[in-house]
């Protein structure tokens, strides 16, 4: 089953003066349990295509659909399945976790939701499900009562990670997870998303520039610039053997270990 | 040549806390590049600032630091005065925070010359736009006359590497500089850093997390692991062979590359002798230091 599907889809920012073309004619088909890195530069407009996926923006032309229903972002309905069938992990926990909310109550504001509280899908035992998806990510239940600021960078993307699964939703959206993380930090968050949406047969859409977290991670790759889609494909294809000049430039420009 | 030379230098921040530094000692010669790899909280940012004199008063410092065989954990803060941004100068990590907001760039730049050579405006203004077209900020008029806020990540930090090699200085400390920036900007931004270091002859010490970024950068290598130096040597040797566990942790999970994909990547944890040494970090972590926090 096709989990999102955009067609034609553009997005321009700004006002008369000064136009930027976030996403110009972007179209993209993500099947069920596929996993997805999308890549390029700061600017080509990958964090607006995971807002648009995310509902967070509408785009200015084109259609997005999700299991085959148009993204209608009016329609409570279609919100309502949004909600509880996409969640996102933001880049930095530190700014996407309440700083005055504990723990326990972060994970389960997703549950709370207006939209999807009175759907039949969700978990009714809220605090049962908080320390059910708090031992999924690798912590102890009892940090249910702390807050952000007393947990490591590391342990707060487990929280923002516990939130996203709350719901038991079918689609992760992962907005550079992990950078600007420590090279050790960094294993295990990867180590904990591969397993997790593998154990739990989740499709994945993750936005980042790191080509060796999507070459490890994703299946499937997306290369963006300058908001235009300029290759995609299966991961070995495109980064084994990429058709584009401005893929190969991405990939010459990874900084490796000098080879003696 | 010896440039810098840390001697036995341990860092406090009140005896409630474990101390940042812990009896550290680390040689720079003159034009050598040394990196400093280690994990946040390990201490890195701490060692520069005891370096450049910027640490917060609350500060409890031992040991030396002699910079050109001055100790300068004994320098009055005018002669420091003197000494920073001429012959020892710093390229922060986040170059939005590192420059004034409320100031045009190039007269930012300019201060920095006027502030340690005695010149006019005009000539200092003539200095900049020199500097400038070096590290390929062009148009030079345009972008000296915006704020911080109108460039962009990798021009900024143009920006900032220029003021750090205008006055000719003879060592550089670079804390994390491209950590902000992505892969492409990143890999022309480092390009640009060795060339001005070649040019002005100057010695580097290069703070970052990344081994790649290390490896690309420098000769030889010191890690750094809750607050001690736990290894040094040359870039490939450490890399290659690393003795102490915790290095051969931290080289083994920053290689996703090695690991096939989908697979379970290596953490330090899996290197069990190590488990005390983390035990020990993670305590650390634990007690915020009231320095900077890394981003």
């Amino acid at each position: 089953m096709t989990a999102f599907e955009m067609t034609h889809v553009s997005m321009t920012y700004g006002g008369r003066r000064r136009r930027v073309r976030a996403l110009d004619d972007v179209s993209l088909s993500v099947e069920e349990h596929q996993k997805w890195g999308i890549v390029g530069q700061s600017g080509s407009g990958k964090t607006t295509l995971l807002k648009i996926l995310a509902g967070l923006a509408s785009p200015t032309s084109g259609q997005v659909r999700l299991f085959g229903r148009d993204l209608d972002l009016k329609s409570a309905d279609v919100m309502a399945e949004l909600r509880s069938s996409v969640q996102m992990v933001f880049q930095d926990p530190r700014s996407s976790l309440n700083p005055r909310m504990k723990i326990s109550s972060i994970v389960s504001e997703p549950l709370r939701s207006p939209l999807v509280r009175n759907r039949p899908d969700m978990p009714t035992d809220h605090a049962a499900r908080v320390a059910e998806v708090l031992r999924a990510v690798g912590l102890p239940p009892d940090c249910g009562d702390l807050y952000p600021h007393e947990l490591s960078g590391g342990q707060r993307q487990r929280i923002a990670l516990a939130r996203a699964l709350a719901p038991h939703p079918r689609i992760l959206l992962a907005d550079e997870p992990v950078s600007a993380m420590d090279v050790d930090v960094r294993a295990q968050v990867l180590n904990l998303l591969n397993s997790l949406v593998d154990s739990m047969g989740l499709t994945l859409i993750m936005v980042t520039h790191d080509l060796s977290v999507v070459r490890h991670t994703c299946d499937h790759v997306l290369v963006l610039n300058q908001g235009r889609v300029v290759e995609w494909g299966p991961t070995s294809t495109v980064m084994g053997d990429p058709r584009e000049e401005y893929t190969r430039q991405l990939l010459a420009s990874t900084i490796r270990r000098r080879t003696v | 040549m010896t440039l810098l030379a840390i001697d036995d230098l341990s860092v406090d921040f009140g005896r409630h806390h474990r101390p940042a530094l812990d009896h550290v000692s680390l040689l720079v010669d003159a034009g050598q590049r040394l990196g400093l790899v280690g994990a946040s909280g390990s201490g890195k940012t701490v060692l520069a600032s005891a370096v450049m004199g910027l640490l917060p008063d609350n500060a409890h410092l031992t040991g030396t630091v002699r910079f050109q065989g001055r100790d300068l954990t004994r320098l009055p803060d005018a002669a420091f005065s003197r000494l920073r941004g001429q012959d020892l100068t710093m390229v922060f990590q986040e170059p939005m925070t590192a420059l004034d907001p409320t100031m045009k760039v190039g007269r930012q730049a300019s201060e920095v010359r006027r502030l340690h050579t005695r010149c006019s405006a005009a000539q200092a203004r003539a200095k900049v736009d020199e500097i400038f077209t070096r590290v390929g900020l062009d148009p030079v008029s345009q972008i000296a006359d915006a704020y911080p806020h109108e460039l962009s990540g990798g021009q900024r930090q143009r920006v900032v590497i220029a003021m750090a090699v205008m006055n000719n200085p003879s060592l550089v400390i670079c804390d994390e500089p491209t950590t902000a920036l992505d892969a492409m900007v990143q890999a022309t931004v480092l390009a640009l850093l060795v060339e001005e270091l070649d040019r002005v002859d100057a010695a580097c010490l290069f703070i970052s997390h990344d081994l790649d970024v290390v490896s690309s950068m420098c000769d030889d290598v010191a890690v750094i692991h809750g607050g001690r130096i736990v290894e040094t040597g040359g870039v490939d040797e450490v890399l290659d062979r690393p003795r102490h566990p915790y290095t051969q942790g931290l080289v083994a999970t920053a290689r996703i590359d090695a690991v096939g994909p989908g697979q379970r990547l290596p953490v330090i944890d899996d290197f069990s002798s190590t488990s005390d040494l983390v035990q020990a970090a993670s305590e650390q972590c634990d007690t915020p230091a009231p320095t900077r926090q890394d981003r």
